[in-house]
């Protein structure tokens, strides 16, 4: 977009419009312009959706778009941004609504196409460029570039990519943001404050939404510097500002915090005491109830925020550690940061691009170059190109063998044990007349049953308890020694004990 | 080949107008010489054996290993072998040197840690250029740009301080996206502090060349979502990682883990080459510019004076000074 300046110079001085209206008045036009840039893009959608193959003019590409800076905002999170699927699905409804006879595939590429452009994904940058002209000092006339970005792509802690909404997007999107972030919130809380002594709900959600945005464009910032903060230990001072300023920040939290909860418990009593007799009452106990939705929000973001406060203080330490403490290098070298690239970035691009060709040219070590035989290249060249494996290699098909069931005792034999074990709880019986009873079915069962009776020496009770088992097996020795053919040892005395059940369920939710 | 004694092995400098050659140390690089473990020979010129055509080839074998950087003498016995010939008999060591100086390498270091540490001179067949590395740089002034200040950036946050540089004990991590931060940090400050100034940063339209760097970079995005879920070339993560995998392949760099974008750990190779030839060489083009960076050998990002200004970075959760 382009402007005639001259014809909107501010008015100046009487008499006649003087050619330039001087930089301080150019000014205040170049933020404006700027602003109203950040609008196009979402103008454009509009324009631009005739062009798209398909009837696609039923659709509110602006509408649509907002919606999606409006979720992108809202699912920024502290690490990450907003996934690309996740906002995709959250707009289908809205693009739904508006062409509800539309299939789903026509919606969703509807939703898709919006995303893209809002990215910009056809221009290398992925950003918007709009131009417009101010007057410089001297009186000449200026065409500037000003590039901006609606939504970002930035990459999470696992290589995937994620959206964040740009400043500029959330000041199209909340309007007239150039202010400060925390004042601006401390007036949206007063407002929602008052807004909701006088029961005007509707306008009290709208603030409170407000708040919401300012919040996590609160949280952005702070995320940024401390990341910013890890590198150099040396670039802060340990010594007072780190702690005042870790200190201004948490009782800024906890003032958040205490207002927030504040602000909660009003909505909560205005949702409960608000009856619902009617219809408009009935909404306004709805409307509150989103209230507190969004205000929880906020108090979790806060949240948030104080925790990474508190990891501040001891991760300065071990870098001080790191950093400081270690004994000083007998020389000294090159200051990369401060003697190179400091000055590098503010230079003009092409004076710039001087000094990095010079690192480039000797710091990227050397390379072996390839020596070609003419018919080594003929079979390269004739090789047809490896197809790229998008499912990794074929899986081989398990071998599986059966394993020889090498198990001692067979289920019909464990069946026959535990019948045999399965013994009233008021007539306990002696090891050796289990035996002598077993041995008369299967010469091998008693085997089993002198080790299940082992075994019930020491009952499990702990598991029992836990799985609220109603009977136990135990086995208790009395000193009667075994007189057995085959076995030797205590002639033990078998019995089944019955659990409280009930009793036990009782305790363990107590517990818990 | 002709037998070499001592006395007339050709000078060599690849580079033209400097002067002796120092022993493992790069001749226009004298101040860096590091404490290698080398006897002090040039003097000593006691016995002069013949060296034979086998010498030569073994002195060029020797070469050929430097030009592996990824290989490390502790892991090869014939190279360790070389090495400590190289260290023990002057005559050999200048045959190496030249055997180097002939191919267009300049010998950095020759040491236990670092191998037969190599580089190649300016118009040599083994150096890197621009239009090999990155296509696109050759055409676009802003990819150009780019590319180059992802090496530096590497660089400076793989030695954040002067004495990391000088420290030859010193390893230095980093990751992809740490450094797209790092940098990012940088150009935010600049935009806050031209802000501060009132300063209208937008270029001139049709003047590209005018542009600050800063605001090339801050303009092209961090990342993008692909159809095959690579990274996005054109980006700044995917440059920087681009110029990380460059340099992993280069010796200079090993991969340590797959966090934030790729993570990895230099080499002793890496910080003789930034030390002695790259950050010389840009600091020079820089001082051809007219500007002179001042340093008093500590590092720049240092707490503020009593009477600094608080130079702050405005909506900073904590105070970060611009240095």
């Amino acid at each position: 977009m382009t402007f005639s300046a001259p014809g909107a110079a501010a008015p100046q001085l009487n008499g006649q419009a003087r050619p330039a209206p001087g930089p301080a008045a150019d000014e205040g036009l170049a933020r404006r312009l700027r602003a109203l840039a950040c609008t196009a893009p979402l103008h454009d959608l509009d324009a631009r959706k005739a062009n798209l193959a398909g009837e696609y003019g039923v659709y509110a590409m602006a509408e649509v778009a907002l919606a999606v800076i409006d979720l992108v905002t809202l699912n920024m999170d502290f690490d990450t941004g907003a996934d690309h699927e996740e906002i995709v699905a959250k707009v289908l409804p809205r693009v739904a609504a508006q062409a509800p006879d539309r299939p789903a595939a026509e919606h969703e590429r509807v939703a898709r196409w919006v995303l893209e452009n809002l990215i910009n994904v056809g221009s290398v940058d992925r950003g918007f460029r709009a131009v417009y002209g101010t007057f410089g000092t001297d009186g000449r006339y200026v065409r500037r570039d000003y590039d901006f970005k609606l939504i970002e792509e930035v990459p999470g802690a696992g290589g995937e990519v994620y959206l964040r909404a740009t400043d500029e997007a959330v000041n199209v999107l909340v309007g007239a943001l150039d202010t400060d972030v925390t004042s601006a919130q401390i007036a949206a809380e007063v407002k929602l404050e008052v807004l909701i002594s006088r029961g005007r709900l509707a306008d009290a959600q709208l603030a409170a939404e407000q708040a919401r945005y300012r919040t996590v464009q609160y949280a952005e910032t702070l995320r940024k510097t401390l990341e910013a903060t890890r590198r150099n230990v040396r670039s802060v001072d340990w010594l007072r500002t780190v702690p005042d300023m870790i200190n201004e920040a948490l009782d800024h939290v906890a003032d958040r915090y205490r207002h927030e909860n504040a602000i909660l418990t009003n909505i909560r009593k205005a949702r409960d005491e608000a009856e619902a007799v009617d219809a408009r009452t009935g909404e306004h106990k709805r409307r509150a109830a989103e209230l507190v939705d969004i205000v929880k929000d906020c108090i979790r973001r806060h949240t948030q925020l104080q925790s990474r406060l508190l990891e501040a203080g001891p991760l300065f330490r071990a870098e001080q550690d790191r950093q400081a403490f270690a004994a000083p290098a007998a020389r000294t070298g090159l200051d990369l940061y401060g003697q190179l690239v400091a000055p590098v970035l503010p230079l003009p691009v092409e004076q710039a691009t001087r000094v990095t060709d010079a690192f480039f040219a000797r710091g990227t070590g050397l390379r072996t170059p390839a020596a070609v035989r003419v018919a080594d290249l003929v079979e390269v060249l004739l090789t047809p190109p490896a197809e790229r494996e998008h499912l990794g290699a074929e899986m081989p098909e398990p071998d599986l063998v059966a394993t020889p069931d090498d198990s001692r005792f067979s289920e019909a034999q464990l069946d026959a044990a535990m019948a045999l074990l399965d013994l009233p709880a008021d007539a306990p019986r002696r090891l050796s007349g289990l035996l002598a009873e077993a041995r008369r079915t299967d010469p091998e069962l008693p085997y089993l049953v002198a080790l299940l009776a082992v075994h019930a020496a020491s009952p499990p009770v702990g598991t029992a308890y836990r799985q609220g088992e109603q009977r136990l097996l135990f086995a208790v020795d009395d000193g009667t020694e075994l007189t057995d053919p085959e076995f030797g040892g205590a002639d033990l005395i078998v019995g089944t004990a019955l659990l409280d059940a009930a009793g036990m369920a009782a305790d363990r939710s107590e517990v818990a | 080949m002709t037998q070499y004694d001592a006395g007339e092995v050709p000078q060599p400098t690849p580079a033209p107008g400097t002067g002796e050659v120092a022993w493992g140390a790069p001749a226009d690089a004298p101040r860096t010489a590091p404490a290698a473990p080398l006897p002090d020979a040039p003097g000593e010129q006691v016995r002069t054996p013949a060296l034979t055509p086998a010498d030569a080839a073994d002195a060029a074998r020797l070469v050929s290993y430097g030009l592996q950087p990824k290989l490390l003498p502790a892991r090869d016995a014939g190279y360790a072998d070389l090495l400590r010939r190289y260290r023990d008999e002057p005559a050999f060591a200048r045959l190496a040197d030249a055997v180097a100086g002939g191919l267009g390498l300049i010998v950095l270091e020759v040491s236990t840690r670092a191998g037969m540490a190599v580089t190649a001179a300016e118009d040599s067949v083994f150096a890197v250029r621009m239009g090999d590395y990155a296509r696109r740089a050759s055409a676009d002034s802003a990819d150009r740009f780019l590319h180059g200040l992802a090496h530096l950036a590497v660089a400076a946050l793989a030695f954040p301080r002067p004495e990391d540089l000088a420290d030859d004990g010193y390893i230095g991590r980093i990751t992809v996206n740490g450094v797209d931060a790092f940098v990012r940090q940088a150009c935010r400050r600049l935009e806050e502090r031209a802000e501060q100034d009132g300063e209208n940063t937008d270029p001139a339209t049709g003047a590209p060349g005018l542009e600050s760097a800063w605001r090339v970079y801050a303009r092209r995005s961090a990342t993008g979502a692909t159809k095959d879920a690579r990274r996005l070339a054109g980006s700044t993560t995917g440059i920087i990682a681009k110029a990380v995998a460059f340099l992993v392949d280069s010796g200079f760099l090993q991969r340590t883990g797959d966090d934030a974008g790729g993570a990895y750990r230099t080499t002793a190779r890496y910080q003789l080459q930034v030390r002695d030839m790259a950050g010389s060489a840009a600091m020079a083009e820089l001082l051809e510019l007219g500007i002179v960076p001042v340093s008093d050998g500590s590092a720049s990002l240092l707490p503020g004076e009593e009477t600094d200004d608080l130079d702050l970075v405005a909506e900073a959760g904590l105070p970060f000074h611009s240095g």
